[in-house]
This record gives C-alpha cells, sequence and structure tokens, in this order.
C-alpha cells in the first residue's frame, strides 16, 4: 500500500485535489498543522522540485500542486495563526519582469511550507528598495525570467548598501538555471534551482544572519 | 580549408534532406544586435524595417551564417492582439500587460487582421526587404507563436494555466481564434517571401506541460495549424525539453526540431535521425562569458554529437542571442563553425 506522503505526491501531479484533501485530514492525528506540513507537504513539494529538475515533471504539475497545497494549508493554518514558522521578515519580488509564474510558484510553495512572507510582485528598483527598507526586510527572493532583469539584481544590491540595507538575497529562475555563476556575478547569497530549494536556502541564511 | 561549394540555400536544403552539405549550416540569432549598427535604442530599430533589414545583412556579412530572420520580437503578436509591448535597452522587447483581462473576455475577443495591423505589417515589410537583395542565395525566416503558447501573452501565465486545466470550453474557443490567426499570419510571412517558418511552441514543451496533456492539447492544435500552412515549418520550444515528445512532434507535420541545452544533443539527434532536422544548443546565456577556447569546445561538441548525416543546423537553444553576447565570441563560433563542420566530419 502507498504511503500518505506517496498518495499524496501522485494526488498533487494529477491535480486530485480530492485525494490531496483526504491524505491530509486523515493524517490530522499529527499534534500540530505544522508537523503535518512538514512531514506530508513539504516533502511531496521536494519531490515534485526534484522531478522538474530532474525533466520529469512539467511546470504547469508544479504550480498546480503549489496552488492545491496552498489552500490546503490555508484551510489548517490559516495565515494568520501564529504557529506559522517564526523566521525573519522575508519577502518575494520580480524585478522589472512581467512574467510572474516563477514567483507565484515560490510563493505557493514557501506558504504551502508554513512560511510567512511579503509578496511584491513585479516591482521597479525604486519602488523594491523602498519597501525592503520600510518593512525591515531581511531575505529577499527575486525571481527573474530575462537575463537583463537577472543583471539589475546586481545594481538593486549597491542601491540596498547605499541605504543601509543589507538583506540576504536568494534568487532563481530561467537565466539562472542556465548560468550556474551568474547568480555570483549579480552578488546574490543564494540560488535556487527549485522553489523547494528556497526553502533550504533561506532556512540556511537564517542561520548565518547578524 | 577547402572552399565551401554551396549557397546557403543550398547547405541548409541539403543538411534538412538529412543529408551532409559541405559544411554544418549555422545561424546565431542576433535578432536586435543591428541596433548597434546604426546607434539606435532598440525602440527605435525596431521602428524602422529598412534599417533592421540592413542590420540584418550586415550581421550575416560578419558571421557568415546561413540565413536571414524575418522576424523582430515574439511580443509583436500580443502587440497585434491589443497587448502592451514593453521596450528596454539591454533586451528584447517583451510583452507587458496582457490584452485579456481574465478568461471572460475570450467571449468578445476578435483576431486582428494582418493587413490591418501596422506592427505585423512592418515584420512583412522586412521579410520583403531581406527577400529583396537575398534572392534565392540565402534563406529568409518567418515565426509565429504557435496558437497554443500565445496565450501566456494575451492572459499572463498563470491565468493561461488555469484556464487550459479549469476552463476547457473557454480554451477550446480562445485555440480556434488563434489558430485561424496563427494560420493567416504564416502565409503571410510566406507570401511576403519567408522560405521557411519558425513555429515557437513553448508550452507543449514536457518543460512546461506533461506530455499526456500535450496531446490532449499542444499537439492536436499544432497538427491542425501546421496542415494550413503552405511551407515548411520548424518547430521550436525556446529552451525547452522536447525528447519525451520528440515522436508525437513528427506527427505534426513539421520539418525541424528545437534541442534544448537542458538535453543531449546527441540523444535530440539519434531520435530524430532522418525525420526531423535538429537545431541547437549552444547555452546563449552562459555565452556571454565563453573565452575563444570555450567557445571552440562547445561548438566542436555540438558538430560530433549531432553533425554527421546532415540533418542539424548549428544555433542557439533558444532562438535570440543576448544583447551582452560579446561580438567577439560570434565571431569565435562562426570561424568555429567553418573550422570544424566541413563534411565529411573525419575529425570525430
Amino acid at each position: 500500500m502507498e504511503s500518505p506522503l506517496d498518495q499524496l505526491e501522485s494526488a498533487l501531479l494529477s491535480l486530485d485535489r480530492v485525494t490531496v484533501n483526504r491524505v491530509l485530514s486523515e493524517a490530522s492525528a499529527s499534534p500540530s498543522p505544522l508537523t503535518r506540513i512538514e512531514s506530508l507537504i513539504v516533502p511531496a513539494l521536494e519531490r515534485i522540485g526534484v522531478g522538474w529538475e530532474e525533466g520529469s515533471v512539467s511546470l504547469s504539475q508544479v504550480y498546480m500542486s503549489g496552488r492545491l497545497c496552498e489552500e490546503a494549508v490555508d484551510a489548517i493554518l490559516p495565515p494568520s495563526d501564529d504557529t506559522r514558522k517564526s523566521m525573519p521578515p522575508l519577502a518575494i519580488a520580480a524585478l522589472e519582469d512581467y512574467h510572474l509564474l516563477g514567483l507565484r510558484i515560490v510563493y505557493s510553495t514557501l506558504r504551502a511550507s508554513g512560511f510567512s512572507l511579503r509578496n511584491y510582485g513585479r516591482t521597479d528598483m525604486n519602488q523594491l528598495v523602498a519597501h525592503i527598507k520600510t518593512d525591515g526586510i531581511r531575505i529577499l527572493l527575486l525571481s527573474a525570467l530575462m537575463l537583463p532583469a537577472a543583471l539589475r539584481i546586481k545594481e538593486l544590491r549597491t542601491r540596498l548598501q547605499a541605504k543601509g540595507c543589507v538583506p540576504l538575497i536568494v534568487v532563481g529562475g530561467a537565466p539562472f538555471r542556465f548560468d550556474e555563476e551568474l547568480w555570483k556575478e549579480v552578488g546574490a547569497d543564494a540560488f535556487g534551482n527549485t522553489a523547494s530549494d528556497a526553502i533550504a536556502a533561506i532556512s540556511r541564511l537564517a542561520g548565518v544572519l547578524p | 580549408m577547402k572552399p565551401e561549394s554551396m549557397t546557403s540555400s543550398e547547405r541548409l536544403s541539403t543538411a534538412m534532406s538529412h543529408r551532409e552539405p559541405d559544411r554544418v549550416p549555422f545561424l546565431l540569432p542576433t535578432v536586435m544586435q543591428g541596433a548597434r549598427e546604426f546607434g539606435l535604442s532598440i525602440r527605435d530599430y525596431f521602428s524602422r524595417p529598412d534599417l533592421v533589414a540592413e542590420g540584418q545583412w550586415r550581421l550575416r556579412v560578419r558571421y557568415g551564417h546561413d540565413a536571414l530572420l524575418g522576424f523582430m520580437y515574439g511580443a509583436v503578436e500580443a502587440e497585434a492582439w491589443g497587448g502592451e509591448v514593453i521596450y528596454r535597452e539591454d533586451g528584447p522587447p517583451n510583452a507587458g500587460q496582457p490584452p485579456l483581462s481574465g478568461s471572460a473576455d475570450i467571449a468578445r475577443l476578435e483576431p486582428p487582421r494582418v493587413r490591418d495591423t501596422p506592427c505585423l505589417q512592418k515584420v512583412l515589410r522586412l521579410i520583403r526587404l531581406l527577400k529583396d537583395r537575398a534572392g534565392n542565395e540565402v534563406p529568409v525566416f518567418g515565426s509565429v507563436i504557435s496558437p497554443f503558447s500565445l496565450p501566456v501573452m494575451q492572459l499572463g501565465f498563470e491565468n493561461y494555466l488555469l484556464l487550459l486545466h479549469e476552463q476547457p470550453e473557454r480554451f477550446e474557443q480562445l485555440m480556434r481564434l488563434n489558430e485561424a490567426f496563427c494560420v493567416e499570419w504564416a502565409n503571410a510571412q510566406l507570401e511576403a517571401g519567408a522560405g521557411a517558418i519558425a513555429y515557437a511552441d513553448p508550452v507543449s514543451s514536457p518543460t512546461i506541460i506533461p506530455r499526456a496533456l500535450y496531446l490532449k492539447t499542444g499537439f492536436l492544435i499544432a497538427r491542425r495549424t501546421l496542415s494550413k500552412i503552405k511551407g515548411a515549418v520548424a518547430t521550436s520550444f525556446a529552451s525547452g525539453r522536447c525528447l519525451a515528445i520528440l515522436d508525437d512532434v513528427v506527427q505534426t507535420g513539421t520539418v525541424g526540431i528545437g534541442a534544448s541545452f537542458l538535453e543531449d544533443l546527441a540523444a535530440v539527434k539519434a531520435a530524430a535521425r532522418g525525420r526531423l532536422t535538429v537545431m541547437g544548443n549552444l547555452n546563449a546565456i552562459e555565452m556571454r562569458h565563453w573565452t575563444p577556447a570555450e567557445a571552440e569546445i562547445r561548438v566542436k561538441e555540438a558538430i560530433a554529437k549531432a553533425g554527421p548525416g546532415g540533418g542539424f543546423v548549428l544555433t542557439d537553444n533558444h532562438g535570440e542571442i543576448p544583447w551582452q553576447v560579446p561580438d567577439s565570441v560570434l565571431l569565435t563560433i562562426a570561424d568555429a563553425v567553418r573550422r570544424w563542420g566541413r563534411y565529411p566530419l573525419d575529425w570525430i
């Protein structure tokens, strides 16, 4: 018989909302919502992320899985719930890029994994610097589809430093997948190939924040 | 070195017939780089089809590649449907605000007519100018976004995925409109002088949707659309993978397939051999910082994997060389093709 994790993964990949909800409700004997999230949803999304990286899972499946999990998690752990993961202030944005699917996938995955974060969506350099300063963001996730947008992150880093803001920056998106040195070139602190990589990067960076 | 004995048209035609021409044909899709020739912004350059034609010509003289691009920017099709185009100084114009705010708008949507749409007429003028100049020596390639992939620009990617998964009737309605437009647009380019059409269909790639969904959607749409286009069509997945659907793609009626850097070029060639010409798969994002030695190695690797037997065109894996790639790298690539791409490839 398939384990609950296998069942959840398979239901997510086939967009079977009913089974997703059934597997999660049957696991409700777990002591806390966060435990259920960490023992089922996070590993299921990690497996799907690995499948995407290896080419066996498509982007539409990654996106729809994230949405289904996000819905399920909001039901068992409302956005305002104090038990959402306690982390330094986090935000996600797309700098001057109109296509936000990558951002949306990472946002859904993080929320489905119990994180609380701000979503600035598509933004320009000035707005983003202002948001980060006002909100005291410590870890910033940036998604880029186009190479020129990815290259602008270097300037963002400089502008933030000039304002006395030094958030740690995690980048992801197509240009970074095609050039593995690009994240260093633009001055990022980490790079994620998949949405699940972002979780690992955030957890690691949170441990080194001053 | 033995002199080249074929024109670009002969070289491409021979390679696409799965025979070995005098050397591996190649194309560096330097779509916007001609702006530098005139000291113009990318926006101003694309406003002048006469200058784009001259720019394309000069770049072909410089690199010696085997085709001219009757293409400006992919977002021109979104523009034709009423969408916003965003220009920047250091990259291709992109689709901005989509013309449809949601799937409900599909019911009142009317496709643009090519003859009444200035941005499309601009592209047709470019193709005519290139064809007049190139004659039969160098082919001019036109380009369309597939009916199945265009909604990413018509609706936004997220809205489109929701439409695809949750609203089958509206999806079918949009596809009918897009197919009619795509056929009209492709045939207008062929009439203007394009020798073949690149059919950009990234959403059909297994990178974006699973094969099972492709077979119910993008595959059927491509088969219907390509059957009405009155010329040769080659399919590009714009960096997306293709191996898992290659046998299906053959049945759409296409003659070529774009290979992604994410897949082994030798495996793509083996699967396509004798059926589809493989186009690819240099990594143009990484190309920005290639040394001359790296550029030569990448060219040799690609030729060794896919060159034998013909049926191969060396190009990048996306269909557009970024603005930031130095001219010196492109010249090195061109030299390496001339050095290592001569048939017979007896150095392999």
